[in-house]
C-alpha cells in the first residue's frame, strides 16, 4: 500500500511517499515500524504500549485524528495520509509538543481532593457515574479536532474535571466549577471531539452539562 | 541542574516513589525523569489486578505462602512477609486517591480468583487496572510543587564514584541534547527488559535501560534466566490476555475441545501459576494438539460461556481488544492464544530495603530483583510490588538524602558521555542496521530462550548475541539530525538489549536444573541441593561473571510443588 507521509526536519516540511507490503492485520503503527526499519530509519513518531491504551500514537489518518495501532492498514483509502495531530506545534515529523497539553490538563486540579479520611465505601452505581470519563487516555485526538483548542483549554482537561466532579469520593467540585467559570465558555459545540475520540467518550456533551453546573453554581453565589 | 533525588521512570513505582518523598517532605527536590509521559509508560498495560489480603478470611502466611511455592522456592522469604503486609495499605490508599476500584454491590472493594492464589484476592479496576492505577498516580503526583517531571529524556547513565552515586545524564529528546543531573539518591524505575523477545506482550519502550546502565557500571543482576511466559498472548500480535479471563471462568483448549490442564494441574486447572499453564500450553502445541492458524498454532481461550453481560461487565478491554486486533468477538468465539515473554522475574540485585551495592542508588518496580517472585510471579503481585516497593525505595531514599551532600560531578566526566553518545555513536558511520540485529536478537531468544530450553539451544544463543554485539560496533544511526531522533535512541536501546540478552543466557545456560519459568529438556527436575539460590551477574572485562547467592527462608521449606 502507497502511504503519503507528512515530514518536518526542524526547517524543512514536506510529503514522502513509501511503498509497504501490507497484510491482513497489519495496523497503521505495525506499517510506521517497517518504514523506520526497512525504507527510513529517520521517520520520528511516538508509539509505546500499541494496544489502544498509552495514548501515544495519535496522528491524522487520512485527515482524522486517530491511534495508529488502533487502525487496520487494509481498511484506508490509498494514499493513506499520514500527518501529525493539528493544533500542536510539531517537533518533528509526526512528534508533536505535548507539553501544553498537560499544562492545561493541570489547571482544573485533575485529582481526587478529599479531606475525609476513614473508610470509603461506593457503589456499583456510584462508580458507574463517572467512570467511562476515566478512560480518557489524553492521546490528543480530541484537540486535534477542536477548532478552537488553541485559544481554550480544549476538551480533554474539561472531560478530567468532570470525571472528578461526578466520584461520589471527591470533595472539590466547588474549586473545580470556579475554575472552569473562566474555560468554559469557548466550545462552539462542533462536537468533532466526541466525533474522533478514540475511547468513544463524549466531551461536547460533558461541556455541555459542565456549562449547567456552572451556571447554577455561580447563581448561587 | 540538582536534585536531592533523581528518579528514572514514571511507571508505577517511579510515580509511587516520588509521591512517598513528596508527601513526606515539601522542601526535598524530586527529579522525575522518563522517555515517555508518565501516562505512557508500560504499566498502564497491566490488566488483571493487585494482590492484597483485605478479606478476613485470607491471612497474611496465606499470600506469603501462595507467592513462595509460586516462586518455586527461590523467593527470599523475608522480603515476601514483609511485601505481603504492606500491599493492603496499598489498595486503602489508592482507594483514597481516587483508583476507580470495581466494587460489590455494597460498595467494598472487589477481588477475584487469579492463578496460584488460593484465596479470591486480587483488587482490580475493570480489566484496566495498571491504566487506572498509573492514572491515579500520575494526577496526585500533580498535586506536589516539589515533584519536578521531565519527560521525554532518556536515560545514558550513572555517573558514580567511590561506590556512591552522584548524578544520572539523560537525553533531552525534544533538543537532542545531554543534560546532567546531579543528585544525592537516584533511584531505578525503568522496568523490564522484555522487548528483548520478538513474541512479547511488553511496550515498545521496555527495553531494559536502567538494568543495563546499572549493570554497565557495575552493579549485578540478579536470577536473570527467569523471565515469565504468560498463557495467554493474542496472536500474532503478543497483546496480553489478561488472565482474569481465566480468572473469571474462561477455558484453554485444545484442538480435541479438551481443557487439557486436568492432565497438568487437576486441582487449580486453568488457574495455576502461569510457568505451569505456560509449560503446558507449549507441551500440548509441541505434541500437535494446537489448532493450526495463519499465524502458527495456537490454543484456544473460551470465554463463550460466560456470556455478554459478565464480559462486558468484568473484561471489557479484553472484548475491544480481541475485536480491534485479531477481528474476534470473544462473546461469539474463542481467542486465538500461545504464550508470550510477558515479564523479567530477574533484575538489579536489591535487598528489602530497595539498595543496591553502590551507596545512594535503590531500584524499584520490575527492573529490581529483591526478590519476592522468584522463578516465578504470581499474577497481580506485580502492581502490588511496584506499588509497596516504590514506597519503601522512596523511603529510603528520602531518609538516606537527609544526610548526604551533594557530589560535584566535573565537567570531564560530562564530556566524556557526550563524546561518547555523538560522536563515537551518532557521528559514527557504519554497515549494520539495528534494526536488523535486533531483529536476529528477537529471533535467537524466541527461539533458544523460550519456554523449553535445552543446553544446544542456549550455547547457540550465547554465540549468536556475542556475534551481534560485534556487529553492533559496526553500528549505524543513519538519522544525524539532534531533535527527537528516535533512531539514535533505539539504537542505544538495542545496545541495552544485547548486553542484557546475553546475562539471560549465561545464567539460563549454567543453571542445571529446572524452576520455576526456567525449565530445560535435559535437566527436568529442580535441584534443591545444588540450586536454591540465586544467581549474580557481574560485567567483567573478562565478560560476564555469575555468582551466587544463598535464598533466605523463614518459615517454609522447599516441597514439591502440585496445583
Amino acid at each position: 500500500m502507497r502511504f503519503k507521509i507528512r515530514r518536518f526536519d526542524g526547517e524543512r516540511s514536506y510529503w514522502q511517499e513509501f511503498d509497504v507490503p501490507v497484510k491482513r492485520g497489519m495496523t497503521v503503527l505495525e506499517c510506521l515500524y517497517y518504514i523506520k526499519e526497512n525504507l527510513d530509519s529517520t521517520l520520528s513518531f511516538r508509539a509505546s504500549c500499541r494496544m489502544g491504551v498509552c495514548g501515544s500514537c495519535a496522528v491524522r489518518i487520512n485527515g482524522k485524528p486517530m491511534l495508529a495501532c488502533e487502525t487496520q492498514a487494509f481498511k484506508l483509502k490509498e494514499p493513506v495520509k499520514i500527518e501529525p495531530l493539528k493544533n500542536f506545534n510539531v517537533i518533528r515529523d509526526l512528534v508533536t509538543d505535548f507539553e501544553g497539553f498537560f499544562k492545561k490538563h493541570e489547571i482544573v486540579k485533575p485529582y481526587l481532593i478529599r479531606k475525609s479520611e476513614g473508610e470509603i465505601r461506593q457503589t456499583p452505581e456510584q462508580l458507574k457515574r463517572y467512570y467511562i470519563y476515566t478512560l480518557c487516555v489524553k492521546c490528543g485526538a480530541c484537540v486535534s479536532a477542536c477548532p478552537v483548542a488553541k485559544n481554550s483549554l480544549g476538551p480533554m482537561p474539561i472531560v478530567s474535571a468532570y470525571r472528578f466532579n461526578e466520584d461520589s469520593r471527591d470533595e472539590g467540585k466547588e474549586e473545580r466549577l470556579k475554575i472552569l467559570s473562566d474555560h468554559i465558555w469557548h466550545c462552539h459545540f462542533v462536537a468533532e471531539c466526541s466525533e474522533v475520540c478514540p475511547k468513544n467518550l463524549n466531551p461536547a456533551e460533558v461541556i455541555q452539562r459542565l456549562r449547567l453546573e456552572v451556571l447554577k453554581f455561580n447563581v448561587r453565589w | 541542574m540538582k536534585f536531592d533525588v533523581v528518579i528514572v521512570g514514571a511507571g508505577l513505582a517511579g510515580m509511587r516513589a516520588a509521591i512517598a518523598i513528596a508527601e513526606k517532605r515539601r522542601d526535598v527536590s524530586v527529579a522525575m525523569i522518563s522517555k515517555t509521559y508518565p501516562i505512557r509508560c508500560h504499566s498502564v498495560c497491566a490488566e488483571g489486578g493487585t494482590a492484597a489480603v483485605l478479606d478476613e478470611r485470607d491471612s497474611f502466611d496465606l499470600h506469603a505462602w501462595d507467592t513462595v511455592k509460586g516462586s518455586d522456592f527461590l523467593a527470599d522469604q523475608d522480603a515476601v512477609e514483609f511485601f505481603v503486609r504492606e500491599c493492603p495499605k496499598e489498595i486503602l490508599t489508592l482507594d483514597a486517591w481516587g483508583c476507580p476500584w470495581s466494587r460489590t454491590p455494597d460498595g467494598r472493594i472487589a477481588q477475584r480468583p487469579f492463578g496460584g492464589h488460593s484465596f479470591n484476592r486480587t483488587v482490580f479496576a475493570m480489566d484496566r487496572t495498571g491504566f487506572h492505577e498509573v492514572h491515579t498516580l500520575y494526577e496526585r503526583t500533580l498535586m506536589f510543587p516539589n515533584i519536578e517531571r521531565f519527560n521525554e529524556y532518556f536515560l545514558t547513565n550513572l555517573i558514580v564514584e567511590d561506590n556512591a552515586v552522584k548524578g544520572v545524564t539523560a537525553i533531552e529528546l525534544k533538543t537532542g541534547e545531554l543534560v546532567l543531573f546531579e543528585a544525592k539518591a537516584v533511584i531505578l524505575a525503568t522496568g523490564g527488559a522484555g522487548r528483548i523477545y520478538g513474541f512479547t506482550t511488553y511496550s515498545h519502550t521496555v527495553t531494559g535501560d536502567g538494568m543495563a546502565v546499572a549493570y554497565r557500571c557495575g552493579v549485578p543482576l540478579k536470577d536473570m534466566e527467569f523471565f515469565q511466559f504468560h498463557p495467554t498472548g493474542l496472536v500474532p500480535s503478543g497483546i496480553l490476555m489478561t488472565e482474569a479471563c481465566r480468572g473469571e471462568g474462561g477455558y484453554l483448549l485444545n484442538r480435541n475441545g479438551e481443557r487439557f490442564m486436568k492432565r497438568y494441574a487437576p486441582e487449580r486447572m486453568e488457574l495455576a501459576p502461569r510457568d505451569v499453564v505456560a509449560r503446558a500450553m507449549w507441551k500440548e502445541i509441541v505434541e500437535g494438539r494446537g489448532f493450526e492458524g495463519d499465524y502458527g498454532p495456537y490454543i484456544a481461550l473460551d470465554l463463550t460461556h460466560l456470556g455478554e453481560e459478565k464480559i462486558e461487565e468484568r473484561l471489557p478491554l479484553i472484548r475491544e481488544t480481541a475485536m480491534k486486533f485479531a477481528g474476534i468477538d470473544p462473546v461469539e468465539e474463542p481467542i486465538p492464544v500461545r504464550p508470550v515473554a510477558h515479564y523479567t522475574m530477574g533484575g538489579i540485585h536489591t535487598n528489602v530495603n530497595c539498595e543496591t551495592p553502590i551507596k545512594g542508588l535503590f531500584a524499584c518496580g520490575e527492573v529490581a530483583c529483591i526478590s519476592v517472585h522468584g522463578a516465578n510471579r504470581l499474577g497481580s503481585n506485580s502492581t502490588a510490588e511496584c506499588l509497596v516497593f516504590g514506597r519503601v525505595a522512596g523511603e529510603k531514599a528520602l531518609e538516606y538524602v537527609l544526610k548526604r551532600d551533594f557530589k560535584g560531578v566535573s565537567r570531564k566526566e560530562f564530556e566524556r558521555e557526550e563524546s561518547r553518545i555523538f560522536d563515537e555513536l551518532l557521528g559514527r558511520s557504519g554497515d549494520e542496521s539495528p534494526y536488523a540485529i535486533k531483529r536476529e536478537l528477537n529471533e535467537t531468544m524466541d527461539k533458544n530462550l523460550w519456554i523449553f530450553r535445552e543446553e544446544r539451544g542456549m550455547k547457540e544463543a550465547v554465540k549468536k548475541i556475542r556475534e551481534l554485539k560485534e556487529r553492533y560496533k559496526n553500528v549505524e544511526v543513519v538519522d544525524k539530525h539532534r531533535g527527537f531522533n528516535t533512531d539514535l535512541i533505539q539504537t542505544l536501546e538495542i545496545g541495552y538489549m544485547l548486553d542484557l540478552a546475553e546475562v539471560v543466557a549465561i545464567c539460563a545456560l549454567l543453571r542445571q536444573e529446572s524452576r520455576g519459568a526456567h525449565y530445560r529438556l535435559d535437566y527436568p527436575k529442580r535441584d534443591d541441593e545444588n540450586w536454591l539460590k540465586h544467581s549474580l551477574a557481574y560485567k567483567t572485562a573478562d565478560g560476564v561473571k555469575v555468582d551466587y547467592l544463598p535464598v533466605t527462608i523463614t518459615k517454609w521449606k522447599p516441597t514439591e510443588r502440585r496445583y
